[in-house]
């Protein structure tokens, strides 16, 4: 080995904990950006390979029921590969394990069994014979949520009628990535998939020869908005309800939105590692030149280039930030598996895991090498351009000078202790303030880390506890006459019932369009309020429509504009409709009505379909023994059930990920402190000896080097609070506000948190740092030469 | 033992460092001749230009004025990438304080040398040439200060240099100690030939030149040649 690199060796091991501490924050920082960027691809390329492979469609659109007749028009539209006419129904499943049907989606199979487009992946079992009439392939998540298998009997409501039917196998498909219905919102335990012949389809809801659903696939560069409109056009007559681009089919609209959330994450949070990571080499790597000016001289002296000294400085950063990159890889993945193993709860892919990708390791590489340059190209620039004379002369003593704090006094205010602490920041500000930025920053990715958890527990309070004050909450699968709310009124145990109608409506604006729910609220409905993010109630307008203000924005939409409302159920009335009000809700996308105007625009009797009831709580079991054996009762939600249900869900979530973001945290914490403290001790050890000869303590030595730590965290820990809420604000930037917002509320809890997870890490690095000191021979400093 | 040929001369070489606002004139005029084998001890007050001097002479820094020629180059044309060159082929340097590498044993140190010079004799027979064989895998805080300079002799000379310049060489040591590295510097004058200027304020060192130059305010006030070398051994102070 050469003795450079014998001496690089040395060096790194000399100076160990000052590695270590460093590479664990370049680690941090890729752990996040491989786990992140990694989760990112893992999906991007799980979503685009199952579309591949299972030929997932263009354009999806919905209609009663059209002849199959019109089949050669849809083709003939310029641009469309391929048609694939199906049938798509709804039917219910009651299942024993739970007081309400599930909903199942009915999807027709050709006779092969094998769609042109969208494909089935059989997980289990097998296809369902086109020879037999009670066989059906079911979907894998409601499967494995009630424990059901190939080969299992399963009652399902076709058309009104109970039917038995035998599932012959278990069955994914890339329409169904994640389980949702269409604004129903169910998870994947209500929510079921049935494939069966189509003959079998056809006959239970009468099209033979007619189809209910088309799928279509587009060349490439095909102009989709017009493929769109024409495919509206020529269903129209057939009960076309409006046809959706692949972005908008309502799985890959949610999987999408995901998928995009982590791109953002992956390169803000990483940033934030690195630039630490790069400050602290930069310190370290600074003192350790200082220390050496004597060794860079001889090897110039000697002969050695410049480059050759420069290289060998570079290699001593560049082998930290490969230890930190190596490190961060392997917790990456480890990292990434469990973020992707959270992600495949509740996306559904047949094949697929977390993945390293190369382009991912290797930007991960060459990133933590680059930070670790990008802290160590001044310091090494300056030992390249060092004479050779110069660098045999010691460095000249810094100079201090007369300043600001001491013109005004403030400095004689504090001991010579504090003053050695106060002339040391007057006279490096720069590491004053990337010190405490350090610190900042680990206290603003707790914050923001915890955020979601304090957001949460507020939607909770304001959403739960104010807007939605029912107990019980009843949901119809047909719209009932408003006299049965009558009826549930004599139930045992009930105070007082209300109810409301809410319709799945197309609100259309220029070339605008959105489907969302459409509610009619009677004018005194007291246990469901409509809330602003400010905690405001509102009341829907006496004329006209209140829309969310973020449809508004989607839609181009002011108040006095006139939309078209198209109803997607029942009647199937359109209307234009003019938009009174705005209401900033934390959740999508809504429209609401008073109950007569909507009742007007459906052109129906009163009716409602879904009933709010306060109940007493202990005739809470005979209650729901009663509701869940009335006639055309869809759903029987408790709201203490889905509190309880959330809150576990989402406490274990933010559980885990207050654990990682504090182990992080921490290592940032803990890199800044002792690095700093170390160096610190290494610049001042000689004025910390001559305090030690002139009689001063160890405790009063150390309460120097102590007086720099409290300085970083006084001016760290606040602006970190101020940064994590801003952080927070940007993190919810990222979020698709059509799908749901929240305002960005942390509570003391989160600020007190974060600050004592910081301060505490601080004050033990110091504890640890002050056992070094103890064991340090101060006094033997003064006798060797600078 | 020397020659009338000139290894290294300079000529009317001035030095101005530049401190702040102040100038301060380190060599104003000197002229200066090193023959082939020759050993010259440079003698002089603090401050009177000795070592600013030898760094000129060593390329570790470049004149402000005059010349500096190496037989047919001239140094004071020469860029880093030159002087580097001369440095690593032609000199090598022996300082007050040792500058060993801290975290490199004695044998690594002058590896450090012999790694960069394809003419260099091994490590271990240099080492021996200084009397350290015994010593050649301490670390420098292992050895004393006598051991540690004759390591930084022992680096300096692996490569086989034309010159070796030393800067104060024994300032750090006693006298005992001292003796000890002249003679190691006398000896390698001696049996490699190696052209060799010594630093030093310590008038009975120059004993043991071949010439003594005198230098103050940064002019060369007198020079003279021993009609009879002292033995390091014999010197005394």
């Amino acid at each position: 080995m050469r003795p450079l690199t014998k001496k690089l060796w040395r060096d790194l091991l000399h100076m160990r904990w000052q590695v270590v501490t460093i590479a664990l924050v370049v680690a941090a920082g890729v752990a996040n950006y491989v786990s992140i960027s990694g989760t990112y691809a893992s999906l991007l390329g799980a979503r685009d390979r199952y579309y591949e492979r299972e030929r997932f469609a263009n354009v999806f659109a919905p209609c009663a029921r059209a002849p199959r007749a019109i089949v050669p028009d849809l083709a003939a539209i310029d641009g469309v590969a391929r048609v694939y006419p199906r049938i798509v129904e709804h039917g219910l499943i009651p299942m024993t394990t739970m007081p309400e049907p599930a909903g199942a989606t009915l999807i027709s199979l050709p006779v092969d069994g094998v769609p042109p487009l969208v494909g089935v992946v059989v997980m289990a079992g097998r296809l369902p014979d086109p020879e037999r009439t009670d066989e059906a392939l079911l979907l894998d998540a409601f499967a494995s949520n009630h424990d059901l298998h190939a080969g299992e009997m399963l009652s399902v409501v076709i058309n009104g009628t109970l039917r038995q039917v035998r599932i012959s196998g278990i069955a994914m498909s890339p329409e169904y990535i994640l389980s949702a219905e269409m604004g129903g919102g169910r998870g994947d335990d209500r929510f079921a998939v049935l494939w069966m012949p189509e003959a079998v389809l056809a006959a239970a809801y009468d099209l033979e020869g007619a189809f209910s659903n088309v799928l279509l696939s587009t060349e490439p560069g095909a102009n989709e908005r017009a493929v769109l409109a024409e495919v509206d056009r020529i269903l129209e007559p057939y009960g076309g309800s409006g046809a959706v681009p692949r972005s908008h089919q309502i799985s890959a609209y949610v999987v999408d939105g995901e998928i995009a959330q982590l791109s953002g994450m992956a390169t803000t949070i990483p940033f934030i590692f690195l630039s630490v990571a790069a400050f602290l080499l930069h310190v370290a790597l600074s003192r350790l030149v200082e220390l050496q000016r004597g060794q860079i001289a001889i090897l110039r002296a000697v002969g050695y280039r410049a480059s050759e000294v420069g290289a060998h400085y570079l290699a001593f950063v560049a082998i930290i930030g490969l230890l930190g990159g190596a490190l961060g890889i392997g917790l990456g993945v480890w990292l990434g598996e469990a973020w992707m193993n959270l992600y495949l709860e509740f996306f559904h892919f047949p094949y697929e895991s977390f993945r390293l990708t190369p382009d991912v390791a290797i930007t991960a590489v060459a990133v933590s090498v680059g930070a670790a340059f990008a802290g160590a190209t001044t310091t090494v620039l300056r030992v390249m351009r060092l004479p050779p004379a110069d660098a045999m002369r010691p460095a000249s003593p810094d100079v201090y000078r007369a300043s600001l704090l001491t013109r005004i006094g403030l400095v004689r205010l504090f001991e010579s202790g504090g003053r050695m602490v106060l002339r040391e920041i007057e006279r490096r500000p720069g590491r004053l303030l990337l010190s405490s930025f350090g610190i900042a920053m680990s206290v603003a990715i707790l914050v923001a880390g915890r955020f979601n958890g304090d957001a949460i527990e507020y939607l909770m309070e304001n959403l739960f506890g104010r807007a939605m004050r029912e107990d019980v909450m009843l949901g119809f699968v047909r719209p009932v006459p408003e006299a049965s709310l009558l009826e549930l009124a004599h139930l045992p145990g009930v105070h007082r019932v209300e109810g409301f109608r809410q319709v799945p409506a197309r609100i259309r604006f220029g070339h605008a369009h959105r489907d969302v729910g459409l509610a009619g609220h009677p004018p005194d409905l007291a246990l469901r309020r409509i809330m602003d993010l400010e905690g405001t109630f509102h009341r829907p307008p006496e004329h006209g429509l209140a829309i969310t203000t973020k449809l508004a924005e989607i839609l181009g939409v002011r108040v006095g504009d006139e939309v078209d409302v198209e109803v997607l159920a029942g009647s199937r009335r359109r209307a234009p409709v003019r938009v009174t009000a705005l209401v900033e809700e934390m959740f999508g996308l809504q429209g609401y009505m008073t109950d007569d105007n909507l009742r007007r625009l459906l052109r129906e009797e009163p009716s409602i379909d879904v009933a709010l009831m306060t109940v007493d709580p202990s005739q809470l079991g005979e209650l729901r023994r009663r509701l869940t054996r009335l006639p055309g009762v869809g759903s029987v939600v408790r709201r203490t059930a889905i509190l309880q249900a959330f809150r576990e869900q989402t406490g274990r979530m933010l559980g885990t990920m207050t654990l990682i973001l504090t182990l992080f945290a921490g290592v940032i914490a803990i890199g800044v402190v002792y690095n700093n403290a170390r160096v610190a001790l290494s610049m001042r050890q000689r004025d910390l000896a001559t305090l030690r000869v002139l009689g001063f303590t160890r405790r009063e030595v150390g309460s120097v080097l102590f007086g720099e730590i409290v300085s970083h965290l006084l001016l760290g820990v606040p602006f970190g609070l101020w940064a994590g809420h801003w952080m927070a604000v940007g993190i919810m930037s990222t979020i698709d506000p059509e799908r749901y917002r929240w305002p960005v509320v942390i509570g003391p809890q989160t600020y007190a948190f974060a600050a004592l997870v910081v301060i505490v890490t601080t004050m033990a690095t110091w504890l640890v740092f002050r056992e070094r000191l103890r064991r340090l021979d101060l006094i033997a400093v003064l006798k060797t030469r600078e | 033992m020397s020659s009338d040929e000139v290894v290294l001369e300079a000529r009317a070489l001035t030095k101005v460092y530049r401190m702040g606002e102040v100038e301060v004139r380190a060599l104003a005029g000197v002229d200066f001749a090193l023959h082939a084998g020759e050993l010259v001890v440079l003698v002089g007050a603090s401050g009177s230009g000795k070592s600013t001097l030898l760094n000129l002479l060593g390329g570790l820094d470049t004149p402000t004025g005059g010349s500096v020629r190496y037989r047919d180059h001239d140094l004071t044309r020469a860029g880093d990438a030159a002087l580097t060159r001369y440095r690593r082929e032609h000199v090598g340097f022996v300082f007050q304080f040792y500058n060993l590498v801290p975290s490199l044993t004695a044998r690594e140190n002058v590896e450090l040398v012999t790694d960069i010079s394809p003419e260099a004799a091994p490590a271990e027979e240099t080492l021996a040439l200084v009397g350290l064989s015994e010593r050649m895998d301490h670390f420098p805080a292992q050895l004393s200060g006598g051991e540690q300079q004759r390591v930084a002799i022992a680096r300096a000379v692996a490569k086989r240099p034309d010159l070796l310049l030393c800067d104060e060489p024994t300032g750090a040591l006693d006298s005992a100690t001292g003796i000890l590295v002249l003679e190691v510097i006398e000896k390698v004058n001696r049996e490699i030939g190696t052209s060799t200027v010594v630093i030093t304020h310590n008038a009975p060192i120059a004993a043991m030149a071949d010439r003594v130059v005198t230098l103050a305010d940064g002019k060369v006030i007198s020079e003279r040649r021993n009609r009879t070398k002292a033995a390091a051994r014999d010197l005394r102070w």
